[in-house]
């Protein structure tokens, strides 16, 4: 087998610095946002007692999954003995936790205590799901870690597949744990089903190679090395499988909930009458996140890179209005707590929530995002992640 | 020492003494008769020792009785634990109710039915199985409370609460609390079953007591392990059900005529 050469980004160039420093102001809107919200509390934002968990928690969660998903393309060198996916780890390693810890940022610094963070790391409830993602998202950095140190230390490359494999099987653990944050709510007729953990799964494999794919080409585009086409068709067609099993598992999950009379009211408001809700459903999750990627590529049109960069793309759009869907629309709907009866009260039972987002929501769900991908740029110009050359022949190489 | 005066009388039968002793007598009652009574109050529980799981505290609502267009019971929570009544807030969305008036219509028969909606005070809780910190808690005699200082504001136990009866306080709270029940700005909050007024030994919750001056008796509080209770008595007479009975929850508020 061929060997490869990884070099750092030299991040020297004007364009670099700019880059950075985009990424550093909604960084710094993202913590402005924050000290905002956190010195006002809650009422500056969209957020009420009905809807509890708004757009923050809407990006939060979808950085979360997109990160257990970004480490795939390493898990599939190093787990499934891939050689041709071995130059791809090490960026695929530190996207995922640089996602990871985007996530997890906006995810805390939207509690109503922040201040209070030192108490979640202190005080342990093992019946709550909350508590054993606080382990996994933790056990996450670590793995993670350890595994992109055997990516990169030749002393102890022989535990990179061991490493690698231990990575893996605690993503798909990790993910099992945020699907249940929601699979596990005896509370609203869309949570509480097993459904959720698995589809949370694939969904990540999908998030995460859509932004892997992205970052990847804008990483070899922009230092100006070759990389090929056989990668990156690879590469998506992979993503076209994870979004058609995206597709089947959500279109699996309403048809299940239809056949059932009491889901009846929930799923007329997902999926006919529930204004934005309805709207970000079959436009974005459905039509923008699903239908036209496995268009763009499944055609002629996913030779291009340009269709391909569109598709990953829209792979994310959908996907964070996927979670919107998700988070929200299981809020907005009411609790039905007298089945059959129409419900009124000062608290707005029985009436379906509204929600705005304000700008310090979307301003730090975006510092989350920013997060990510100012570790990676700066992760990139530090640490030799990247191969210097991915052209055809170079990868052709690796696979005999 | 002729220059002194001489003193007055103060011989035992002098009027002016039988005065001055009645006087410090009675000073003396008003003074130590509520300091006795204090203590005869505190009986309910002494501060040292812990609620007790022989104790099971529940509330009957009656809703046959509930009366549309009432909320004495709301309005003597808010005063009593001193959250600010809705009508009064300025972000009516984000306002903590620990107590709210549901007006339920069968749509096919139009029967109308009100009722008082409110922490009920599970046996198991789903709020206290998702509190990542423990701040959500269950005392033995099964009141559902939330702790102050633990309590992060993940606002998980809302989601998970079947009955919406939890609130976060969304904004800085203003100078209308109660020294013996805590808030606070990004920590979640709910009825308390007036753990204050328990622990005092008054044996009721500030609704209940508003209910009953109003007239309406729609409300009975007290232990459900007591079968010589108002409440086990009632419960016993009456057909009630919990709501979201399917859930399994074994809730501390029952209701009749629902």
């Amino acid at each position: 087998m061929a060997s490869i050469t990884f070099r750092e980004v030299e991040g020297s160039s004007l364009k670099y610095w700019l880059l950075f420093g985009g990424i550093g102001l909604f960084v710094l809107f993202g913590f402005l946002s924050y000290l905002y919200m956190h010195h006002h509390g809650h009422v500056v934002t969209g957020m009420d007692n009905q809807i509890v968990w708004g757009l923050p928690h809407v990006f939060a969660v979808f950085l979360i999954v997109a990160a257990s998903g970004a480490l795939n393309v390493a898990s599939i060198a190093s787990v499934f003995n891939k050689p041709m996916y071995k130059p791809l780890a090490p960026l695929s390693a530190i996207l995922a936790l640089a996602l990871m810890l985007g996530g997890l940022l906006v995810l805390v610094l939207d509690l109503g205590r922040s201040d209070r963070l030192i108490v979640a790391m202190t005080h342990f409830n093992f019946t709550s799901m909350f508590t054993w993602n606080v382990f996994l998202y933790s056990g996450f950095f670590a793995l993670v870690g350890i595994y992109l140190w055997t990516m990169l230390d030749r002393n102890v490359k022989a535990y990179s597949k061991a490493a690698g494999t231990a990575a893996f099987i605690w993503r798909l653990i990790l993910t099992t744990g945020t699907g249940s944050l929601f699979g596990f709510l005896i509370a609203r007729e869309l949570y509480g089903t097993a459904m959720l953990a698995p589809m949370f799964i694939i969904m990540s494999f999908a998030y995460g190679l859509a932004i892997y794919l992205m970052v990847l080409a804008a990483a070899y585009a922009w230092t100006g090395r070759p990389l090929g086409d056989a990668v990156m068709l690879r590469l998506k067609s992979l993503l076209a499988v994870f979004v058609a099993a995206v597709l089947y598992f959500v279109v699996v999950y309403h048809l299940t909930n239809l056949y059932f009379a009491k889901m009846g009211s929930v799923e007329s408001f997902i999926l006919r009458d529930g204004g934005i809700i309805t709207t970000l459903f079959w436009v974005g999750q459905i039509v923008i996140g699903c239908v036209i990627p496995l268009v763009i590529l499944l055609t002629g049109l996913g030779k291009q890179r340009t269709w391909i960069m569109i598709a990953c793309f829209l792979v994310v759009l959908g996907g964070i209005a996927q979670m919107y869907v998700t988070i929200i629309g299981a809020q907005a709907y009411p609790l039905d707590m007298f089945p059959g009866m129409t419900m009124k009260s000062s608290f707005y039972d029985g009436v379906v929530h509204g929600y705005a987002p304000t700008m310090p929501e979307l301003f730090l769900g975006l510092g989350g995002v920013a997060i990510a991908l100012l570790v990676t740029t700066f992760a990139v110009k530090v640490l030799r992640l990247l191969p210097a050359n991915l052209d055809d022949a170079t990868v052709a190489k690796l696979e005999h | 020492m002729s220059d002194m005066k001489p003193m007055p009388e103060t011989s035992p039968n002098s009027p002016e003494r039988r005065r001055f002793i009645s006087a410090a007598t009675v000073a003396a009652g008003v003074t130590l008769v509520p300091g006795v009574m204090l203590i005869e109050v505190a009986h309910g529980r002494p501060e040292d020792q812990p609620a007790s799981s022989a104790v099971r505290w529940g509330m009957l609502v009656d809703a046959t009785k509930c009366a549309a267009g009432c909320d004495e019971c709301v309005s003597a929570c808010s005063t009593e634990n001193g959250w600010t009544p809705v009508a009064e807030s300025k972000h009516p969305k984000q306002a903590p109710q620990w107590i709210r008036k549901l007006e339920l219509q069968d749509p096919l028969t139009q029967m109308e039915t009100n009722l008082p909606m409110m922490c009920q005070h599970c046996a198991e809780p789903p709020c206290v199985d998702v509190c990542p910190t423990g701040a959500s808690f269950k005392r033995a005699d099964g009141i559902v409370l939330v702790n102050r200082h633990t309590c992060i504001g993940c606002r998980y136990c809302m989601m998970a609460c079947p009955y919406k009866a939890r609130s976060l306080v969304h904004e800085p709270l203003n100078d209308t609390q109660k020294p013996d029940v805590p808030r606070g700005i990004g920590c979640v909050e709910a009825c308390t079953f007036c753990v204050q007024k328990v622990d005092r030994g008054d044996g009721t919750t500030a609704c209940v007591e508003a209910c009953t001056a109003a007239g309406h008796n729609a409300l009975v509080f007290g232990d459900m392990n007591d079968p010589e209770s108002e409440i086990s008595r009632r419960l016993r007479e009456l057909p009630t059900k919990q709501v979201r009975a399917d859930l399994n929850l074994n809730l501390g508020v029952r209701y009749h005529g629902i």
